[in-house]
């Protein structure tokens, strides 16, 4: 069974202006400890996509299911348990709480889990570990740079252990350096089995994935496998 | 999420904007405040009402001589005296639940002693008086039965007037003369300070009450056993009532009257007293409603400023949706959030208020009384102000759709 299945999937917008088909008979699985990179331009449905997929929308036609969960059955309530608990969510603008240190950041997700304040603090700082953050855990957002507030933004994602990592545009915010750094976490992360889907406009970050999908006009026009390429060899000092 | 970390985000929430979550409890502040020093100047202002009208004795009814027709020339009310000694032993003896029946003379009198002298009220009065006020001598004694029946030129004094004529000397023993009479001091009431309208009830000498009807105040009491007034203690407050209807009867039929007018009145003074404290109980809840539309308006202000909060921290919201917050979640903790800043309102209010409450008293020299009733129920509706007002903004960052929240800049 695919970590992500979807048959027929489809989102329609019925707005002012009329019927809008912004996901189509979409149907495809991704496998457990894949590296999917979600392309396509703007208005092609790869956002409705994501958004299907991260549980935050319902399909409107066809089925999803996320690790065995029938998702297009679930109440408002069933999805934000299935979010929190399968899913972890990475942003162009990092999405993190201004007030709160990166270590209370990092511990939002387990909050609404359930985990008392111990548990939260020790897996908390382990994710910030993972990320290479260890020592900047009470450094608030504002006193990060932008690639260290996405990694305490990927700790967050990691840390609920979720069978998928869902990033949208996760380094469209970066300077291409920083963007890179990023990429290599992902890569890594996917080679300790983290399951990615990357959703991007930018073909050169498409290419650091294992497979590729491309959409337009809510369809899939392009579903490969490819040789990704390393993050680590584009800029060689990034990997020390 | 438990509530302690709800109410510890909550405080952190608060923290951030400190000067608007100030200026948003303002409102609230204020209410509580009012609502606390309005109660405890009210219940302090009723109490000192109370208090003086009780000093005149609790359960006690006043017979007073009424109207009268003397040979075709009307009398008002109290010029003609009409009752007795007599009329009082017969109230004693005869009217159920009667603790004490004390028919008293009254007059005005300059008082002599040594160099120096004092204007006060006299009074003639029996061994009932003593009972019947709750009043006793301080310093001395009080009259023996035999003087009072001889009508003996001994005399108590008021403390007021103990004060004036001799200062720091031993008034007991000493004598002083009234219209030119010498009365032997025996004794000095105990202080019973202001009555309800505002006289001194220490300004008074005290003689029997056959010596003040014949030596000193006269008038028209001169006829034999006639006396001005008569107090009448029962021994419960639901003895008054039937009380006096029995003394009204007793007193028409002493009185041979049969269908005019009586020639006496009876007042419930103890009703008086309840009408006094009760008008000053619904005029002290009357405040205190006022001072609670001002917590309306700080509610208000609450969710105004709520609804300006969920505004802003859309992206928050949709954030917390994101990672797993249940929309229940985000209700509760905006909720929290606004009933933790409406209760630190009441809290700071309370404190306001009370300070307040003393002030006043201090001022004005009232006793001030903060209840802790009123401290719960203060702190306690302006929690609900809390729940009520932050209910819709809540509301609203709950039902928030996580993606549009997330895409608001």
């Amino acid at each position: 069974m695919a970590l992500i299945e979807t048959r027929d999937l489809g989102r329609v917008y019925n707005l002012d202006a009329g019927r809008v088909v912004a996901l189509d008979h979409v149907s495809l699985d991704i496998e457990k400890g894949d590296f999917v990179a979600v392309m396509g331009p703007s208005g092609s449905g790869k956002s409705t996509f994501m958004n299907l997929i991260g549980c935050l929308d319902r399909p409107t036609g066809g089925q999803y299911r996320l690790a065995g969960t029938a998702v297009e059955s679930l109440d408002a309530d069933g999805l934000a348990t299935l979010r929190n608990r399968e899913i972890g969510f990475v942003f162009q603008q990092f999405n993190l709480l201004p007030r709160v240190d990166a270590l209370g950041n990092v511990e939002l997700p387990m909050i609404y889990a359930g985990y008392d304040r111990k548990t939260r603090r020790e897996r908390a700082l382990q994710a910030l570990g993972r990320v290479g953050l260890a020592e900047r855990a009470h450094h608030r957002p504002m006193q990060l740079s932008g690639g260290q507030q996405q990694r305490v933004a990927i700790a967050r994602a990691l840390v609920n252990s979720p069978s998928l990592l869902l990033a949208d545009e996760p380094t469209g915010a970066l300077d291409s350096r920083t963007a890179n750094e990023i990429l290599g976490l992902f890569q890594e992360l996917n080679r300790e089995g983290v399951t990615i889907v990357l959703v991007t406009h930018d073909a050169e970050v498409g290419r650091h994935a294992h497979r590729l999908i491309r959409f337009k006009d809510g369809r899939v026009i392009e579903d490969r496998r490819q040789e990704p390429v390393d993050a680590r060899d584009l800029v060689p000092e990034a990997a020390e | 999420m438990r509530l302690i970390e709800a109410i510890r985000s909550a405080l952190s929430a608060i923290t951030a904007n400190a000067l608007r979550s100030l200026l948003t409890m303002l409102g609230i502040v204020i209410g509580v405040a009012a609502v606390i020093a309005m109660v405890a100047i009210g219940s302090g202002a009723r109490n000192l009402v109370d208090q003086q009208i009780r000093s005149l004795g609790a359960n006690l009814a006043i017979v007073t001589p009424g109207n009268v027709t003397q040979g075709g020339a009307r009398l008002g009310a109290g010029q003609a005296s009409t009752l007795t000694n007599e009329d009082a032993e017969a109230i004693r003896h005869e009217v159920d639940g009667v603790v004490a029946a004390a028919p008293f003379v009254q007059g005005y009198a300059h008082v002599v002693a040594g160099g120096s002298n004092w204007g006060t009220r006299i009074y003639g009065i029996d061994l009932d008086w003593f009972s019947a006020r709750e009043w006793d001598v301080a310093d001395g004694r009080t009259f023996d039965p035999e003087e009072i029946r001889r009508g003996d030129i001994v005399v108590i004094l008021g403390q007021t007037v103990a004060r004036n004529l001799f200062s720091e000397e031993d008034p007991i023993d000493q004598i002083v003369r009234v219209r030119n009479v010498p009365f032997r001091v025996i004794g000095v009431m105990a202080p019973k300070g202001q009555s309800a309208f505002g006289q001194d009830q220490d300004d008074v000498i005290f003689v029997p009450l056959d010596a003040g009807r014949r030596r000193v105040i006269g008038r028209n009491y001169a006829k034999d056993g006639s006396v001005g007034s008569v107090f009448v203690k029962f021994a419960n407050e639901e003895d008054i009532e039937p009380g006096i209807e029995s003394m009204t009867e007793l007193l028409r039929q002493r009185h041979r009257i049969m269908g005019e007018e009586d020639d006496f009145s009876i007042r419930n003074l103890t009703e008086i007293a309840n009408t006094a404290s009760a008008s000053a109980n619904t005029l002290s809840m009357l405040l205190a409603a006022v001072a609670a539309v001002s917590l309306l308006v700080g509610g208000i202000g609450i969710m105004n400023i709520m609804l300006v909060s969920v505004t802003e921290r859309t992206r928050e919201i949709g954030l917390r949706l994101a990672v797993g917050a249940r929309p229940r979640d985000i209700l509760s903790q905006f909720l929290i959030e606004a009933t933790t800043l409406s209760t630190i309102g009441g809290a700071l209010g309370v404190g306001l208020g009370a300070g307040a409450a003393y002030l006043v008293a201090q001022l004005a020299g009232w006793p001030s009384l903060v209840s802790t009733n009123a401290i719960i129920l203060a702190v306690g509706f302006s929690a609900l102000v809390g729940i009520f007002f932050g209910f819709y903004p809540a509301q609203r960052a709950a039902r928030l759709d996580p993606i549009e929240a997330l895409r608001r800049e």
